[in-house]
């Protein structure tokens, strides 16, 4: 697998052949904002994208998903009989263009919650019909962002082929063999020069400067900064301020919770089981059938998400559970945000170091 | 030491759709006997297809579904040693699905199960060990699965304490095996009840106040509880006043949950998940999460 050139010029020509064969998605306008869509050509794409309002994790786990369907009915002694049948048939082959780097660590992520342990095959049977086109991020996406104290700036190997603008050209390099595969049979390209390379190089070199540090600590402080700071009134604080919306989790690249629901057709007999984001952050998340409420207060929901993002995933996946994306800086109502609830107990460890240090 | 329970025997028998199986499609179980325990809780026999063997081991857990209406987690009552081609759920009406099951499902109705699922109480720790089992309320009834294990093995175990306690005399569960298990001499029982009747002749007040009744050999002796999480703090600290350590304290922590395979992230305690390496945790594991009590 190489190194590739694609004129730019010969972006929409590679996208026509995709659409004969694919679903394609990429970053398009939508309001003020930008978001993942299908795509009926090339021009409708915007590469150089700042940020989309969702990451595009609503292509490998849509917010709802049929598990199965079923029928149920009465035999002649009026006894309940039951059928399922399991739903795969919504899996569309899907190219997505212009994945930030970002939201590539998120889909690794995904990858190994959905796939490794018990298989979620709804997950798999997406996955293996996606292609992913990560673009390469040269400029920040704006002030919420912080994925280069996150380490998340640069493209993990979940991508089929990614793409570098330089000049009038990408460089394209091959993630997967069917990715390239995908290349050489759509668009006509060539090898990447000794030169293209040098160019490359050099952009990338170039663009770390552009970005900046938001948190005070590194990302590898971050689990153990959480285990001191459980106690923290910090917590207590953001719950009073949070209005435990769950846009937050909605638009976070590494959240996948779900509920589990039912819905019957008008005949009461027929009706599908799907599965549904969810949200960590409502009320009902941790209540049991008797009333019991594992996460009552919003200061402890507010801290599961963070310490989520901070410690567990790492924990249970070894990969860190925030992208650094600053879509939840974004979308929430109250200005909650992970770089200044991280900063705020830095520094409040920094107090209870030094105690002679508040005199 | 922790089985994932990825590696345990499963009985769910995923069916295939596109060359794809589902680990969320339940296997369609039929119930072939009800029996009413106590006014909020009945007992459930339940046929697999093919009279197939659950599997499952004490303190694992099943999805029970009812399509249409949902999917709940349920212990399963029947011990393994009692389980050939039907198991046994004790269910209690106490939210959408278990109401609906209480007022509809017969002999002869059809069920969704999956599973079972979690680790489940290690018997191999408990063999050779004095047993003390203390169960609260709906909590006998997993603590069933794990009593009759014992009873049916019973040379492999030494002593074997039940500490039983309920709200009132009418939410005793199992009254009858209560009846005989008071009859043999290698079965401790001590029930109590927080609020009695004209009836109760028996120990009154909170479950703690069973334990300064029995003597333990704290070297040989570990300890099971199963109960609503207020019941948690006060058992723990009898427990360690006996000299337990905890290490030798196992409880089990049930949560909400909607997959039983890890993913859907209800049932999470601190980082771990309840249906995947819980819901029995010991109480020196419980320790290291701030959210287990």
């Amino acid at each position: 697998m190489s190194l590739y050139i694609l004129p730019k010029e010969r972006l929409p020509g590679f996208v026509e052949n995709l659409r004969t064969q694919f679903r394609v998605v990429g970053p398009v306008r939508s309001g003020t904002g930008y978001a993942f869509d299908t795509i009926g050509s090339a021009e409708e794409m915007e590469l150089d994208y700042p940020t989309t309002i969702l990451p595009p994790k609503k292509y490998l786990l849509p917010q709802r998903e049929v598990l199965f369907s079923f029928h149920t009915d009465s035999d002649e002694q009026g006894a309940r009989q039951i059928e399922v049948k399991p739903v795969f048939d919504a899996v569309e082959p899907t190219v997505i263009f212009g994945v930030h780097t970002c939201d590539m660590h998120g889909i690794m992520l995904y990858d190994k919650v959905f796939a490794e342990g018990y298989k979620d095959e709804h997950y798999v049977a997406r996955r293996e019909q996606t292609y992913i086109i990560g673009i390469e991020c040269l400029r920040p996406c704006d002030d919420a962002s912080f994925c280069k104290d996150m380490g998340t700036l640069t493209a993990p190997p979940v991508y089929d082929l990614h793409m570098t603008a330089v000049d009038g050209m990408y460089l394209v390099d091959t993630g997967t063999e069917k990715g390239e595969r995908l290349l050489l049979s759509n668009v006509e390209v060539h090898l990447a020069t000794t030169e293209d390379i040098r160019r490359l190089s050099q952009t990338l070199s170039a663009k770390w400067p552009h970005f900046r540090h938001r948190l005070k600590m590194t990302k590898d402080q971050i689990p153990s900064l959480m285990t001191i700071n459980y106690g923290s009134n910090i917590w207590d604080t953001l719950g009073e301020q949070c209005l435990a919306c769950g846009s937050c989790t909605n638009v976070c690249p590494t959240c996948f919770c779900f509920d589990v629901q039912d819905e019957v057709a008008l005949n009461m007999t027929d009706g599908e089981r799907a599965r549904i984001w969810d949200s960590c952050q409502l009320h009902e998340f941790a209540l049991v059938a008797g009333g019991h409420n594992f996460r009552e207060s919003k200061a402890s929901r507010v801290r599961h998400r963070i310490m989520r993002k901070g410690k567990y995933i790492q924990q249970v996946h070894n990969i860190n559970g925030c992208t650094g994306c600053g879509r939840c800086q974004r979308a929430c109502l109250v200005n909650i945000t992970i770089p200044g609830t991280l900063n705020a107990l830095y520094d409040e460890m920094q107090i209870d170091l030094n105690p002679a240090g508040g005199a | 030491m922790f089985e994932t329970a990825a590696n345990l025997v499963t009985t769910t028998t995923p069916r295939t759709a596109n060359g794809h199986t589902s680990v969320y499609l339940p296997t369609v179980a039929q119930v072939v006997d009800v029996q009413t325990e106590t006014v909020f809780e009945k007992v459930y026999t339940v046929r697999l297809p093919g009279g197939e063997n659950l599997g499952h081991r004490p303190g694992q857990f099943v999805m029970v579904s009812i399509p249409g209406v949902g999917e709940a987690p349920i212990s399963v009552m029947s011990s393994p040693s009692r389980t050939h081609d039907t198991f046994r759920l004790c269910i209690r009406n106490a939210g959408d699905l278990t109401g609906v099951i209480h007022n509809s499902v017969l002999p002869g109705d059809a069920i969704g199960i999956r599973g079972p699922f979690g680790r489940g109480f290690p018997l191999e720790v408990f063999k050779g060990k004095d047993v003390l089992i203390a169960p609260g309320g709906l909590g006998m009834a997993p603590a069933r699965s794990l009593i009759d294990e014992i009873l049916d093995n019973r040379d492999e175990y030494g002593r074997l304490i039940v500490l039983y306690g309920a709200k009132n005399p009418s939410e005793i569960l199992f009254r009858e095996e209560l009846r005989a298990w008071r009859q043999r001499d290698d079965i401790e029982l001590f029930v109590t009840v927080d609020r009695p009747d004209e009836s109760w002749v028996g120990h009154i007040g909170v479950i703690t106040r069973l334990f300064p009744r029995v003597q333990i050999n704290p070297f040989k002796t570990v300890a099971i509880t199963i109960g609503p999480p207020v019941m948690y703090r006060f058992v723990v600290m009898e427990l360690l006043g006996k000299g337990l350590t905890p290490d030798q304290i196992w409880m089990s922590f049930e949560r909400r949950m909607k997959c039983g395979v890890g993913k859907c992230g209800h049932c999470q305690v601190n980082h771990r998940y309840s249906c995947q390496d819980g819901p029995a945790w010991t109480y020196a594991e419980a320790l290291a999460f701030e959210e287990a009590l």
